[in-house]
């Protein structure tokens, strides 16, 4: 034991410093005890837990159409992702398909909301780099797409638009002006986002080679989503399992080699492109129908075990129902992007500096909400 | 690819830093820009949208006459029990004992405005509201009781 | 011309001292009145700045970024900056109980101490200083260097492992940023020939420094100014507080008025850099004259030399604040990359430049 004892400086004069859980770059409430040698960081514990909600407890207690609401409470971001996970992973056990016109409606909102996380995650990754502009224009941006959210499903943030084979009503006469709109004006924004971030040398130097996640690491760890994709590893859920029609729609799965802080932040910059581009082929054509397969009043699932995966902003969201035939599940386990990404945070950060742990924590786009769920 | 040189490198790192203060200089000029809502006092012309979930509430008409049963199928929907419907027995003017509601209530701070109850009603006796300031000083007068005093369901509606 | 009332700041500043003369008679007490008349007024004038300059930042960030910033107290929200001075009279000052009760005291007041001494030799207006000291210059750039001291009291004394880590930073930093500084005042002291501050500024009278010298007295410019925001401790460059690293830099633990007075010093910091980059470079009180436009040169002198001063040393303030706004943080390596390897040796060349121009009179 040091005189100081082990909490402030170890035997080897490691300088201890807890980050968090108030702290103003951890996004949240994570608590991180970082072991510093000077301003060189040495080892990472994360320590979770303290906005545990017991969602997957809880759901147990619910029925098939209710569990879904908590759900936007995870990955708030991506709150209409989480809710259709659910939903499809239900659909799977009744063995139904949501109608054609809820499946386009589902991507769109679905696109949608990617842009929308990643605007804010750009904002953020500027907040957490020490430029405090960008977090505005994101947020300018976002505006739009929360508008679009809050006409067409009632809600901004946590939508809970969807249901178990379809969604829960049509979309508003007016989303696909104000989509087209908003979609416009995005383009033409996302060129002031590289004028300000992408380009910028400060940011540059910030981000290049900074923080490198080998493919082998992110295989290793269950790395996923854009993070896994900047270290080369092909992992998007809607190329690899189509869920909702991705099948039918063209885009481009994203991918790097380098791996570092600056490839994870150009495969979102790319992935915002190719959420625009799916957005602009289906904008104008929605088929038209019903927007809800007929369920029956209480749903029961046969007894088994049912998992469903989808592609967050984040990474792969897999939802898992063990059903035993009851009106709600028997157990409901969702694995979460965000906790497997951060358990690559300690690989990543070793060796860094103090700032570049905050940038490698803004790239990889921690949400705390889900992982702690 | 080969790293650029010493002065090639300033050059370029200059020309990027006044890339973006040009692009900050550029909103600075142009304060039309400005995307803020100044919200208390756009408070006369704020509307939200249609569907905007604000809070449940049940319609009344001008008869003091609402569509709720006193069915429940809101408070089973309800995933996080912020809905109590208390029935009574009510005899109509044929002599029958019927189902009506006493009271609904309605707990504000428990609910998270999913939209299930509003989906499960089979009368359409609840919507949603658009009031989004409900900030109070005393927790409990967020409990609401939805039917007005001496209200009663509307015939007609079963 | 004794019938022609000039209303300028020295003559006012004459008057008041005469009427004392007259008034009490023994110049010893006169001066001391004087001394003390000085420092009231000094410490009114940059408290009323800092005010001003804590709105304007406020805009200047908020225009930036697509926003309105204060509005609601005092109109255009100029009087938000008093209600966060009494917010912050009234806040409860904590002292963290393991901490050094003394230098934690001490540390804000020499840092608020360290950059009011700094305005002493500055010229506020035509012949309006504080203190025309022979070695100006040289005084600035020891005095300026102060303030770390009290920076590095802070984040030693707060115990907390924050404020150690911002403090050690902010060592490194101005050991460095010292250096580039230095040379780029030397730059203009090798122009000029003379370390006092109203030799500087006469020397720019028939032109500021920054057209006269040419791109080397460009260079030397863009070097201070830089410099200079590291020095102070902002954005880009403010590693020391780093808010998304270490919370709150030095002074993590500091609450109520004693971080009311690191944000005092933090802009009178600003300004004194500001003002001096006017001084030095701009031609501080020196109206603008354009070549043989007698007609123009007439025009520009009717403006009150105190505006002139003041103007300039906005534009840098404002500049600065840009920069603020705009970029994001360097990392420590970085910021030490960027002093060493760019700003040092080019700062060194330009030295050779600029007393090759001032050997062969190259200069206009």
């Amino acid at each position: 034991m040091s005189l100081l004892g082990e909490d402030i400086v170890t035997e080897d004069g490691l300088f201890v410093v807890n980050m968090g859980p108030q702290h103003p770059s951890t996004h949240g409430v994570l608590h991180l005890k970082v072991w510093l040698d000077g301003e060189t960081i040495h080892k990472i514990e994360p320590h979770m837990g303290y906005i545990h909600r017991s969602i997957e407890k809880m759901s147990e207690n619910l029925s098939y159409r209710n569990f879904i609401f908590a759900t936007s409470r995870m990955d708030y971001l991506a709150a209409h992702i989480n809710n259709e996970a659910c939903a499809l992973a239900v659909e799977k056990g009744l063995g139904i398909q949501a109608t054609p016109r809820a499946k386009v409606i589902r991507i769109l909102m679905g696109e949608l909301t990617r842009l929308a996380s990643h605007q804010l995650w750009w904002g953020c990754t500027g907040l957490d780099l020490g430029a405090v502009s960008p977090f505005f224009y994101a947020f300018r941006d976002r505006e739009a797409i929360n508008d679009i959210m809050e006409e067409t499903c009632g809600a901004r943030l946590t939508q809970n638009y969807v249901v178990p084979g379809g969604v829960m009503f049509d979309i508003h006469p007016n989303f696909q002006k104000r989509t087209k709109e908003a979609i416009a004006n995005f383009k033409r924004n996302l060129t002031d986002y590289d004028k300000l971030l992408t380009g910028n040398v400060i940011f540059e130097n910030r981000t290049k080679g900074v923080g490198i996640l080998t493919k082998e690491d992110a295989i290793s760890f269950g790395v996923t989503g854009p993070t896994a994709r900047a270290s080369g590893l092909s992992c998007d859920v809607r190329k690899w399992f189509p869920y909702s029609g991705y099948e039918n729609v063209e885009f481009d799965e994203i991918l790097a080699t380098e791996g570092d802080c600056f490839a994870r932040y150009m495969c979102r910059m790319a992935e915002m492109r190719q959420s625009v581009r799916i957005i602009e082929q289906l904008i104008d054509n929605i088929p038209e129908g019903d927007f809800q397969e007929k369920t029956k009043a209480v749903i029961k699932l046969p007894k088994g075990e049912f998992y469903q995966r989808v592609e967050t902003p984040r990474g792969e969201l897999g939802v898992f129902i063990v059903s035993d035939g009851a009106a709600s599940p028997y157990r409901v386990k969702y694995r979460s992007p965000g906790f497997s990404n951060l358990s690559a945070l300690s690989t990543m950060a070793k060796g860094g500096k103090i700032g570049d742990l905050v940038a490698i924590m803004a790239t990889i786009d921690l949400v705390i909400p889900d992982i702690d769920r | 690819m080969k790293e650029p040189g010493y002065f090639k490198t300033i050059y370029l790192s200059v020309k990027s830093l006044l890339t973006g203060m040009r692009m900050t200089g550029y909103y600075f000029t142009h304060p039309k820009e400005t995307h803020t809502e100044q919200y208390p006092d756009n408070r006369a012309t704020l509307k939200m949208m249609d569907r905007f979930r604000g809070e449940v509430i049940m319609p009344h008409d001008e008869t003091n006459e609402h569509r709720c049963t006193g069915c429940q199928s809101c408070e089973i929907a309800c995933p996080n029990g912020s809905i109590k419907i208390i029935t009574k027995q009510e005899v109509n003017a044929e002599g029958k004992k019927k189902k009506a509601i006493d009271t609904w209530v309605y707990h504000l701070d428990m609910c998270t405005m999913c939209n299930l109850c509003i989906v499960a009603c089979p009368t359409d006796a609840i919507k949603m509201g658009q009031k989004f300031e409900h900030s109070v000083f005393d927790k409990s007068l967020l409990k609401k009781i939805l039917n007005e005093p001496g209200s009663k369901v509307k015939s007609g509606v079963e | 011309m004794k019938t022609v009332l000039t209303i300028s700041l020295s003559s006012i500043a004459g008057h008041i001292h005469q009427w004392l003369e007259k008034a009490i008679g023994n110049p010893t007490i006169v001066y001391l009145i004087d001394m003390v008349l000085v420092a009231v007024c000094l410490l009114v004038f940059l408290v009323l700045l800092c005010f001003f300059l804590g709105w304007m930042e406020r805009k200047v960030a908020a225009f930036m970024q697509i926003r309105l910033g204060p509005n609601r107290v005092g109109p255009k929200g100029s009087m938000q900056i008093v209600a966060d001075t009494v917010k912050l009279l009234f806040k409860e000052g904590l002292t963290p109980a393991a901490s050094d009760k003394f230098l934690f005291h001490l540390a804000p007041m020499i840092v608020v101490i360290a950059s009011m001494m700094v305005c002493a030799p500055l010229a506020f207006a035509k012949d309006f200083q504080i203190f025309d000291i022979s070695i100006g210059v040289l005084y600035v750039s020891a005095v300026s260097s102060l303030g770390i001291i009290g920076i590095l009291m802070a984040g030693w004394s707060s115990y907390n492992k924050y404020s150690l880590l911002g403090a050690m930073r902010s060592g490194a930093q101005i050991v460095s940023y010292e250096l580039s500084i230095g040379l780029s005042l030397i730059s203009v002291v090798i122009m000029v020939g003379s370390l006092k501050m109203s030799d500087i500024v006469m020397s720019q009278s028939d032109g500021w420094w920054i057209w006269k010298g040419h791109i080397p007295m460009i260079i030397s410019f863009i070097i201070f100014v830089v410099a200079s925001t590291a020095e102070i401790n902002r954005a880009p460059f403010d590693l020391t507080e780093a808010e998304q690293e270490l919370t709150g830099g030095f002074h993590t633990e500091y609450s109520g008025m004693k971080f009311a007075m690191f944000l005092l010093s933090e802009y009178i910091n600003l300004f004194v850099v500001s003002a001096i980059a006017a001084t030095l470079f701009l031609g501080g009180w020196m109206p603008l004259h354009i070549g043989h436009l007698q007609s123009f040169n007439h025009i520009m002198d009717y403006i009150p030399s105190s505006i002139w001063f003041m103007g300039k040393t906005m534009f840098i303030i404002f500049i600065i604040m840009w920069f603020r706004w705009t970029f994001p943080r360097l990392r420590v390596d970085q910021l030490l990359n960027l002093e060493w390897k760019y700003l040092l040796p080019i700062s060194m060349v330009n030295i050779l430049l600029v007393t090759l121009m001032a050997i062969m009179g190259w200069h206009f």
